[in-house]
């Protein structure tokens, strides 16, 4: 009897972010419709981005998956780096500062170090992940030294890695155009002429490969082994974690350390993949909020983290397609902080599911009902 | 550093102070209801957006038109909190994803509706937003007269009639008991027959009502358009001044005060012999490492109210 109960949770919990992502659409379409745009124009362009496939006016082209596998690949990280704090019960809305100064270190390496490629890009993603590591050990350090809430302090590590960033390029790496340092070597870039050709010239490049090694790592860390365990129960319960003896305050460091890796991955694959350089920035760019939004789209796990990845990258990646149609592309973030907050309601789409379902066995009662009658008559 | 240069720094400093106090106490009003209002930030680039736009349409017709824009950041900020509220109320949402939710959602919905109303990422520039006042014969008063009633921004006298309101309508009406009560303990608020729910309705509605004027106020004398870095961060700024003024309207305004002179450091560094030689970012990121230092040095002290952030479940005890 347990075990169905708890079945039919776990399903409804899985059921839930489904509900929400449907919800989220449905208001897109909404809000399209308000502003007096076709909606259905916009579902054209997101079919564009996913598939490559251009229904109304038909015709293939492959770039738009590569595109899409591009701004994916940053947001599943921060995803993976949002939800990696979230499991122990930190809330890690730093991962945008963490990525800044992963592509900071990146650029450092890929300009200073001289090397053949297999050693030179293994290099500038582990200075990538050990910035972003350091970045998101201070709020986890002040958490568990101060109790300091780490809430406010990565929002505000965030704007001072924004300034160390610009500070570091223009000065140390000594920018001329004041926007972007000089050009990697050829053996830092993750690019590739062959995937490019194979996705139509999209950016498309290797940088794929550490974004699904490090989905493995975390579902292996969380799942597989004693440490991950000793982090779970900390964000279980951390009186009870204290209570059996784990180490609550070096769990809360670690957690942050280890998000803050992901996040600096994400820092490296964008600044050798995406472009060839380093570059200022003049605001944030938004992957760490779109990592809030993975990470709890995708329910803290590791197969629901890409998932999510892939959906709100498809929102960006089809941005280009629905401003041609008319439809500015701020909808994809509109539509993705709605998900957000109707994962947020989950007691409300709870209450509506159960009313569907009280409704569904009603009209099955009435129907097995008028069944019956039938039979009797 | 002279004297005269202080003297000079002021009024800047306290239009950067103004837009602070007034989303800070906007999340004093949330927070003391008991429910976190991490979305100040996101309600202030709602009621920028709406100050600047209706500053914008309204400008040709009436020279009334950048107040008008203050209510329209008003009623804004109010209705897009009711979206915390009911999600964090009603639906006993996560308080911090509900707000970080709305944060999302206003850069979003904020250049959307700059798209279909103005054709860019941003509205279109007003020719003048609110206008420097002083006041004559109190401008008379030596030093106070020229820090405090010279060429300063009206916005700057509504944030410290707001700090006295505030403070009045917390603490020492029967309204403001309620509203601590349910901060603090709502399930003994409840037993004396307080309508929770309703309390902390109003709470952060009155928080939205502020952090929306806070960010026409920011606009309107800071920039000349509303883009998606008006506000970059001040309303996390509110947050922390909250916690640094500890949950206190008059600690609120001595935290908005200080955020204020360290934002405007980097203008007049060059000015100042022993700060000329540090480069121009380091007093960029100075106001968010000094909230940092604040934190942790006020962190074990500062005690919040403490049903803050919790969901309100009526069967604990």
């Amino acid at each position: 009897m347990a075990s169905t109960i708890d079945k039919v949770a776990r399903r409804r919990k899985v059921l839930v972010p489904f509900v929400a992502v449907a919800l989220g659409f449905i208001l897109g379409s909404i809000v399209v419709l308000l502003t007096g745009k076709n909606p259905l124009l916009m579902f054209n362009a997101i079919i564009r981005g996913l598939t490559g496939i251009d229904i109304a006016r038909g015709g293939f082209n492959p770039r738009h998956i590569g595109e899409l596998v591009i701004q994916a690949m940053p947001i599943i990280l921060t995803g993976l780096s949002v939800g990696f704090a979230f499991r122990t019960g930190l809330f890690n809305i730093g991962a945008e500062g963490q990525l800044m100064l992963g592509s900071l270190a990146a650029t450092a390496v890929a300009l200073t170090v001289k090397a053949p490629a297999f050693i030179h890009i293994p290099l500038i993603m582990v200075a990538g992940m050990g910035a972003g590591a350091a970045w998101g050990a201070i709020p986890g350090f002040l958490k568990a030294r101060f109790n300091v809430h780490e809430v406010v302090v990565t929002i505000m590590l965030n704007y001072t890695a924004l300034h160390i960033n610009n500070w570091a390029i223009l000065n140390v790496f000594k920018s001329v155009d004041r926007v972007k340092t000089a050009e990697f070597p050829a053996s830092a870039l993750l690019k590739d002429q062959w995937l490019a050709d194979l996705t139509n010239g999209s950016r498309l490049n290797w940088g794929f490969i550490p974004v699904i090694l490090a989905v493995i790592a975390f579902w292996f860390i969380l799942e597989k082994t004693t440490f991950g365990f000793s982090l779970r129960a900390v964000g279980f319960n951390k009186d009870g974690a204290k209570y059996a003896g784990m180490k609550v305050n070096r769990n809360i460091v670690m957690s942050m350390v280890i998000a803050g890796a992901f996040a600096g991955l994400a820092g490296a694959i964008i600044t050798t993949g995406t472009f060839s350089f380093g570059r200022t920035l003049s605001a944030a760019e938004g992957y760490g909020f779109d990592g809030i939004a993975v990470a709890l789209v995708g329910m803290t796990q590791a197969p629901g983290i890409l998932l999510a990845g892939l959906l709100f990258g498809v929102l960006k990646s089809a941005g280009p397609l629905m401003q041609s149609a008319g439809i500015p592309r701020e909808i994809g973030g509109i539509i993705q902080a709605s998900i957000v907050m109707f994962v947020a309601m989950k007691l409300g789409i709870e209450r509506i599911l159960d009313f569907a379902k009280g409704k569904l066995a009603r009209k099955t009662a009435e129907t097995t009902m008028d069944d019956t009658e039938e039979a009797r008559v | 550093m002279s004297i005269s240069l202080i003297l000079e720094m002021f009024p800047i400093a306290l239009m950067f102070a103004a837009p602070l106090v007034i989303a800070a106490l906007g999340g004093l009003f949330s927070e003391r209801s008991g429910i976190v209002n991490i979305a100040l930030e996101g309600i202030m680039m709602v009621g920028a957006f709406a100050g600047a736009s209706v500053t914008v349409v309204l400008e040709p017709l009436t020279p009334l038109a950048p107040w008008l824009g203050l209510l329209a950041g008003i009623s804004a900020g109010m209705l897009f909190s009711l979206l915390h509220a009911f999600a964090s109320i009603n639906l006993k949402a996560d308080q911090v994803i509900s707000g970080t939710a709305l944060n999302i959602l206003a850069g979003g919905m904020t250049v959307y509706l700059c798209q279909i109303l103005f054709n860019q990422q941003r509205t279109r520039a007003f020719s003048s937003g609110l206008r420097k006042i002083t006041v004559p014969l109190l401008e008379k008063i030596p030093i106070i007269g020229r820090i405090l009633f010279r060429e300063i921004y009206p916005t700057f006298y509504v944030a410290m009639a707001l700090v006295v309101l505030t403070w009045f309508v917390v603490f020492k009406t029967p309204f403001g008991l309620r509203l601590r009560s349910c901060g603090e303990h709502p399930q003994a608020a409840a037993s004396m027959g307080i309508n929770v729910y309703a309390i902390r309705y109003a709470g952060v509605i009155i928080s939205g009502a502020l952090a929306g004027l806070a960010g026409a106020t920011m606009v309107l004398t800071q920039d000349i358009q509303y883009t998606v870095s008006s506000v970059h961060g001040a309303g996390f700024i509110a947050l922390a001044s909250l916690v640094f003024g500890k949950w206190n309207p008059w600690g609120v305004l001595g935290a908005g005060l200080f955020f204020g002179f360290a934002q405007i450091l980097s203008y007049y560094a060059k000015d100042i012999k022993f700060l000329a030689s540090l480069p121009q970012e380091v007093f960029y990121m100075l106001p968010y490492v000094l909230t940092i230092v604040a934190l942790v040095v006020f962190a074990g002290k500062s005690v919040g109210p403490k049903a803050a952030g919790e969901i309100y479940d009526q069967g604990k005890r």
